[in-house]
């Protein structure tokens, strides 16, 4: 059972990252109809921007507190990648909009592309880690000699993730921008007549898909202390894959489903087998594609003619 | 301007507005990770090193491209628009009728201009980095085409039934011996046979879904081509594999070699020629068997479904068949392919099947223009030859010193022309479709016509 509830702390964390960046994929699928393929590198290139932030503030600017640091660099990240999110939809995304169906796919990949092979290019192609940035952990019980930790870094994960579900659910529910998000998802004709801003609404929704991508992507940095350039296509197909778990389009599906992802990969690799922890991820999305493709909590596609 | 249309003044302010804007955006996207560089250092701690020259340089780059946009790109542009547009020049007519002939015979004497012009020693570059790199391509362009372009189902793990054919063929011939020209037709058996396994459970399946789980499926049989250790030889991958013979002749400098056989004094070049011509013969089946299958009734169905699924059902063709069909010659094709790959390379590693090869593949599909052939031949010339042209560029030293490398910019320059292709052209360079039945005349259909179907 130690076993069991220690992988159970280790799952939520990772399922806690996954669900941020599920978000980002599900929130842009449900307002224009489209996989945002280079979702899981803009993540790359938040935990890319929070690394070098971290070090201008640690080493450059001296700041010692890291609670501090860590606030600074969670602000500094969210704001610089939903400046790149923004400007990829503006450039790569926008021009293609009511175009052909596959071509904002193809644009999106080609992106993801230039995203990973640009950050190989300016910041080397070597994997980067620094030393942890917050140490300690309390042990919650010890059984058979075996204690069941959990870490000052999976506590923060999991305090900033439901803070900032708890500002993202107020901001998708009760705010003006939170309706008109609502209102063209469901026919943007419509909404466009009844005054809203259809092009200002989608660029708002990649910015706050960023946003949340930067908050992972931080704690990705934070929980790891490593990474590079090639670090942004596993972890966006294990999030798209808890977008179509939860259900496509919708909000606390894709949260659930990160969770569930996260467990299913630490459960996987705690007792079958490491190596093959992937391909849990990927028959998971394959089979919920196959028999539940609406996901736990998606509406129900239906044919038309 | 004399067609009396008033020319719309350019409004300079407004430029270098816009421009002052481009830069300061471009000045906050770069900041992060041009403006700084993480270092490890002699201590092997990361440190950041500050490039505040390139970081202007870039920025300097952008503001003064959205002011030469602003100011002569962008007038120039809707003065093109308000002309009235004309029929087609005639001579582009003549151009088009002659193109095909005109490719097929370049690519047939390629070999003999390459060796005429470069000389003996380099030509064996040339000949196999690129042209035999580029006909891969086309191939699997083409094989892909069957599956996206004739029947709609977006396929994002083709790479799956190269890799299938790859291996088949490694290991068949290394294990058991056989011949390549045994190993041809049944390497394509088998990526076939993969291609209905992996066809049936995503019957149900469509556009981007079907996308992202083939791509799971490809990612899956790359992950146990990895992990699969005793068979496949893992991240270290297969070596040693026997290479094709001229029907039985080995391409070596031993007595029955193929240069003793014929009288020729030994060198490479032979083995690639002959392997050029393989694949050249290989990707031209392809073309032909895709251009006759459009004229029998699977073809049509494929036709068909791509267009409109359901009004097929209503028709009484069998969906399930018409898709496992498409699946499993599209895979075939990529299954002979992969067959020649390992026997050209003489070694192979899951790292040759990554992703980002489906997503190349699918890319030159696209780009070329779903469903038309020489569109996606351009593709693959452009996309493939582009970036593998590349790796010839040493001259750039020139200019940006020796630490200048262009072959680290090969893929970030082909991300960017993917992007830039769909948004010049979204439907791919050939936007338009050869009917494959007519009427009284044959015409092309225009592609305000050309509907997507949901597959």
């Amino acid at each position: 059972m130690e076993v069991f509830f220690q992988q159970l702390i280790n799952g939520i964390t990772l399922g806690s990252i996954y669900g941020l960046i599920a978000i980002g994929y599900t929130m842009v699928f449900g307002i224009i109809g489209m996989v945002n393929f280079a979702h899981g590198d803009v993540f790359m290139v938040s935990v890319f921007i929070a690394l070098v932030t971290f070090l201008l503030l640690t080493s450059l600017l001296g700041i010692s507190s890291i609670a501090l640091a860590l606030f600074l660099v969670l602000i500094v990240a969210m704001l610089f990648t939903s400046l790149v999110n923004w400007t990829i939809e503006r450039l790569a995304y926008r021009p293609l909009r009511g175009s052909f169906r596959l071509a904002p796919l193809i644009s999106a990949i080609g992106m993801s592309i230039f995203l990973s092979n640009f950050v190989q290019v300016t910041q080397g192609p070597r994997n980067k880690s620094i030393p942890p940035m917050v140490q300690g952990e309390f042990v919650l019980f010890t059984q058979n000699d075996y204690p069941v930790t959990l870490s000052l870094k999976q506590l923060i994960i999991w305090l900033v993730t439901a803070i900032l579900l708890v500002c993202f659910w107020y901001l998708v529910t009760k705010t003006r921008l939170g309706r008109a998000q609502r209102a063209c998802e469901q026919d943007q004709k419509m909404a466009a007549l009844v005054g809203v801003d259809v092009d200002r609404t989608i660029s708002m929704t990649f910015v706050i898909a960023a946003a949340l991508a930067a908050v992972a992507g931080t704690m990705y940095l934070m929980y790891y202390g490593v990474v590079s350039f090639a670090d942004g296509f596993v972890p966006g197909v294990k999030a798209f894959t808890a977008a179509v778990l939860g259900g496509i389009g919708s909000l606390p599906g894709a949260v659930i489903g990160g969770i569930l992802i996260g467990l299913i990969e630490t459960m996987w690799s705690a007792y079958f087998s490491i190596d093959y922890k992937d391909v849990a991820a990927f028959s998971v999305l394959a089979i919920t594609l196959i028999f539940l493709p609406q996901g736990l909590f998606g509406r129900p596609d239906v044919e038309k003619v | 301007m004399t067609s009396g249309a008033p020319a719309k003044r350019v409004d300079t302010a407004r430029a270098l507005r816009d421009a002052g804007l481009t830069a300061l955006l471009a000045f906050g996207l770069f900041l992060p990770l041009v403006g700084f560089e993480t270092v490890t250092d002699v201590r092997n701690d990361l440190i950041l090193v500050t490039r505040w020259p390139l970081l202007f340089a870039m920025v300097a780059i952008a503001g003064l491209g959205r002011l030469a946009y602003s100011l002569a790109i962008e007038p120039w542009l809707q003065q093109r628009a308000m002309r009235p547009s004309a029929e087609p020049a005639p001579w582009r007519r003549h151009v088009a009728s002659w193109i095909i002939p005109f490719a097929l015979g370049f690519v047939i004497l390629y070999p003999g201009i390459v060796l005429a012009t470069a000389g003996f020693g380099r030509a064996v570059k040339w000949i196999d980095n690129f042209g035999i790199q580029v006909l891969i391509y086309v191939m699997l362009g083409w094989g892909l085409n069957i599956v996206v372009g004739l029947a709609g189902l977006l396929d994002l793990g083709y790479v799956a039934f190269y890799a299938v054919g790859a291996y088949s063929y490694a290991l068949l011939a290394k294990t058991f011996g056989l011949s390549f020209w045994i190993l041809l037709p049944l390497a394509g058996i088998l990526a076939s046979f993969w291609g209905i396994l992996l066809g049936f459970p995503v019957l149900r399946l469509r556009g981007d879904y079907l996308a992202i789980v083939t791509l799971a499926f490809g990612e899956i049989i790359r992950i146990v081509l990895i992990n699969w250790v005793d068979l496949t030889n893992g991240y270290a991958g297969i070596t040693g594999i026997p290479r094709p013979t001229f029907f039985g002749i080995p391409f070596n400098a031993e007595e029955g070699g193929f240069a003793s056989v014929f009288g020729l004094e030994f060198s490479p070049i032979y083995r690639t020629i002959f392997l050029y011509y393989l694949i050249l013969a290989l990707a031209l089946l392809t073309a032909f068997v895709t251009v006759r299958l459009r004229r029998l009734p699977v073809g049509r169905a494929w036709e068909a479904l791509r267009e409109d699924e359901i009004a097929c059902r209503s028709l009484g063709i069998n969906t399930t068949n018409t898709k496992l069909t498409a699946f499993a010659m599209g895979a075939m094709f990529a299954g002979f392919a992969g067959s020649f790959f390992s026997a050209r390379q003489g070694f192979i590693s899951p790292d040759s099947f990554t992703f980002l090869e489906s997503a190349t593949i699918l890319s030159i599909v696209v780009l070329g223009g779903m469903g038309s052939q020489i569109g996606v031949a351009i593709a693959a010339v452009v996309m493939i030859g582009g970036t593998e042209i590349m790796r010839e560029l040493d001259f750039l030293k020139l200019f940006f010193g020796s630490t200048f490398d262009p072959t680290q910019y090969r893929m970030l320059l082909f991300g960017l022309a993917m992007v830039l292709i769909m948004i010049w052209r979204p439907r791919g360079l050939i936007a338009t479709r050869d009917p494959s039945v007519v009427l009284k005349e044959r015409k092309a259909i225009g592609k305000d016509l050309v509907k997507e179907g949901h597959g």
